[in-house]
């Protein structure tokens, strides 16, 4: 398809006006169907979540009726219910293990990201690959020698050794996002601040970390969300101690579902944050998850 | 490995110039923590499954370790439930992502466009994503699935469809569509993205042009989001392959192993059967066969994102 954009000047005026009229009436009508469209998926998507949050007020009778109850009186209930059992508990360490490990892999990907995009190290290719490989591996390979590791050093059902986890898990991810976001530094920005020695530091604090900000809060988040979410690790590794939100709910579950009512209130709590969180940074959401890789 | 050497050539990157020992020394400083603790608690744990893959050596038999050679790995290619498991997970893996991103490349061309709440009908597609996943197994399970209160057979009921056990009928369908569910707004966000990094001008001049919809969509829009649909097939197949929390909340498994994927199924062998040296074997095999086509799907986005940027 060849694309001529002079083609216009050299209709009629009035044609290509009365045309671009009539089609825009046309894409009217059929703009307003792939609207309902897109409300009626969107809706269909968010049904289970609007559902769980609206089980999470009724009582448990309510809960499961055939045909579905509707409408209700509204209880919070549920609620109390549930912060009276041990997510308290799990609630505290999720949030503990999800700010301490955000805060190692900002402490140690920072630098990290500094060295392979503004003043690269040689092999920053191999380097980059490396880091990006170790997401590559299904995380069941290392499980075993994992439990054995950490059951020998004492630290099994330690949140510190989930913490440890959560930083090695996020921080391959971590150092390529931010890496993405360093690299849109200007660089004359860099010579102008005079990058050598002992300055070095000033320079990227006063002017590269303020520039950078906004992506290292993204990343920040990203890395969050991750480890608030993780259970294959915190279930093998964690018991009643170190147990995280996502195990917690494991709890709700025995009895297959007899508590319906109250697990959807426990999973309301754990998804929460999450969402709200990947809500207010949905734009930043995707540069994360893709690696950085779009910007 | 050999692919870093190849691949990462095509990596964008500043020139490095020629720089003097003590410069490569103050220039590498801040990467080795990072370096140092990411080779520490990555790699030497697979160390040791290499290690302990060798050893016959089942937790409830003390005294029972001793070393065997590489018999775990024969056992593991005669386990005709191990077969069965690695075809399951290649059947979620792609079954998953072909899916979402087919229908999240279709909610992203309905987002593509400015419409009333549009913004609002974004937020309420990605929720899915950001669910726990736990919490978003436990809802289809319980509230979706279920044969005699749940929501889908309720919806379905009209339609002549009985009570049906949808979790116990077909495990590993459920436990896909709840994966479908969870991951399609990611490939939809991903293509949303790369719909509106499209250059505007090029579209609104080929339509000016008389090109109908669809041959627009057909020889500008998925040219230009194939290297989008890749990234978000390769990522989705990378996180993916750890499905373990839908498996574990939904099905367990089962019935047998009809629903279980390597994940589940070494989990069980190590923390069920206690089979340490079994597991570790079951682990290198996945990760052998994840290297090979992680290798192969990495020179796919790279090859797709550096040209582009070269261009």
């Amino acid at each position: 398809m060849s694309v001529d954009v002079r083609t216009p000047e050299r209709r009629d005026v009035a044609a290509i006006k009365k045309q671009a009229r009539k089609k825009r009436q046309d894409k009217g009508k059929s703009g307003i169907v792939w609207s309902v469209v897109a409300w009626v998926l969107a809706l269909g998507f968010f049904f289970p979540v609007f559902w769980m949050v609206l089980t999470s007020f009724k009582q448990e009778g309510d809960a499961y009726t055939d045909p579905p109850t509707l409408f209700f009186t509204p209880t919070l209930d549920q609620y109390t219910a549930v912060l009276d059992s041990d997510i308290g508990t799990a609630l505290l360490n999720s949030l503990f293990a999800t700010v301490v490990s955000t805060l190692l892999v900002l402490l140690l990907g920072i630098p990290a990201a500094f060295a392979l995009s503004l003043r690269p190290v040689q092999k920053t290719q191999d380097v980059l690959f490396f880091f990006i490989s170790t997401k590559m591996l299904p995380v069941v390979a290392v499980i075993v020698p994992l439990y054995v590791i950490v059951n020998e050093i004492g630290l099994l059902d330690n949140i510190w050794a989930m913490i440890i986890l959560y930083t090695a898990m996020n921080l391959p991810i971590a150092v390529w996002m931010m890496r993405s976001f360093f690299l849109e530094v200007p660089g004359e920005l860099l010579e102008a601040a005079g990058l050598d020695g002992a300055s070095t530091w000033r320079a990227v604090r006063e002017v590269i970390l303020p520039i950078v900000s906004p992506g290292i809060a993204a990343t920040a988040l990203i890395c969050a969300i991750f480890s608030w979410n993780e259970f294959f690790f915190a279930v093998n590794l964690t018991a009643v101690q170190a147990q995280t939100v996502p195990v917690s709910l494991v709890g709700f579950i025995t009895g297959e579902g007899l508590y319906w009512a109250r697990l959807s209130a426990a999973a309301t709590l754990a998804a929460l944050p999450v969402v709200i969180a990947g809500w207010l940074a949905q734009n930043k959401l995707v540069r994360g998850l893709s690696f950085g890789a779009i910007k | 490995m050999s692919a870093p050497a190849t691949t990462a050539a095509h990596v964008r990157t500043k020139r490095t110039p020629a720089v003097t020992r003590a410069e490569g020394w103050r220039r590498r400083g801040p990467l080795l923590p990072a370096l140092i603790f990411t080779i520490v608690v990555t790699q030497v744990p697979f160390l040791f499954t290499l290690y302990f893959s060798t050893q016959s050596w089942n937790l409830v038999r003390p005294g029972s370790r001793e070393f065997v050679g590489l018999s775990n790995y024969a056992d593991v290619f005669r386990d005709s439930q191990f077969r069965q498991v690695a075809l399951n997970t290649a059947i979620l893996i792609v079954g998953t992502v072909l899916i979402s991103a087919l229908i999240g490349l279709g909610l992203a061309l309905l987002l593509d466009r400015k419409f009333h709440g549009r913004a609002v009908v974004r937020t309420l597609l990605i929720t899915p994503f950001l669910v726990t996943p736990v919490a978003g197994a436990l809802l289809w399970k319980t509230t979706m699935f279920d044969p005699v209160f749940g929501m889908i057979n309720f919806v379905l009921s009209p339609f002549g469809v009985g009570n049906v056990d949808w979790i116990s009928k077909y495990p590993l369908a459920s436990v896909m569509i709840a994966l479908i569910w969870q991951w399609t707004p990611f490939m939809m966000l991903l293509i949303l993205a790369g719909l509106q990094s499209m250059p505007r001008d090029i579209l609104e001049a080929a339509r000016v042009d008389g090109a109908g919809a669809f041959s627009l969509f057909r020889e500008l829009t998925l040219p230009h989001l194939r290297r989008f649909i890749e990234l978000g097939v390769v990522l989705g197949a990378i996180y993916l392959i750890n499905t373990f929390d839908q498996v574990y909340m939904m099905t367990s498994g089962g019935p047998g192993v009809e629903s279980s994927n390597l994940p589940f199924y070494i989990y069980q062998r190590a923390f069920l059967g206690f089979d340490v040296g079994q597991a570790a074997a079951m682990g290198v095999v996945t990760v052998i066969v994840t290297i090979i086509l992680a290798t192969l799907a990495l020179r796919l986005i790279f090859k797709s994102f550096t040209t582009q940027e070269a261009a």
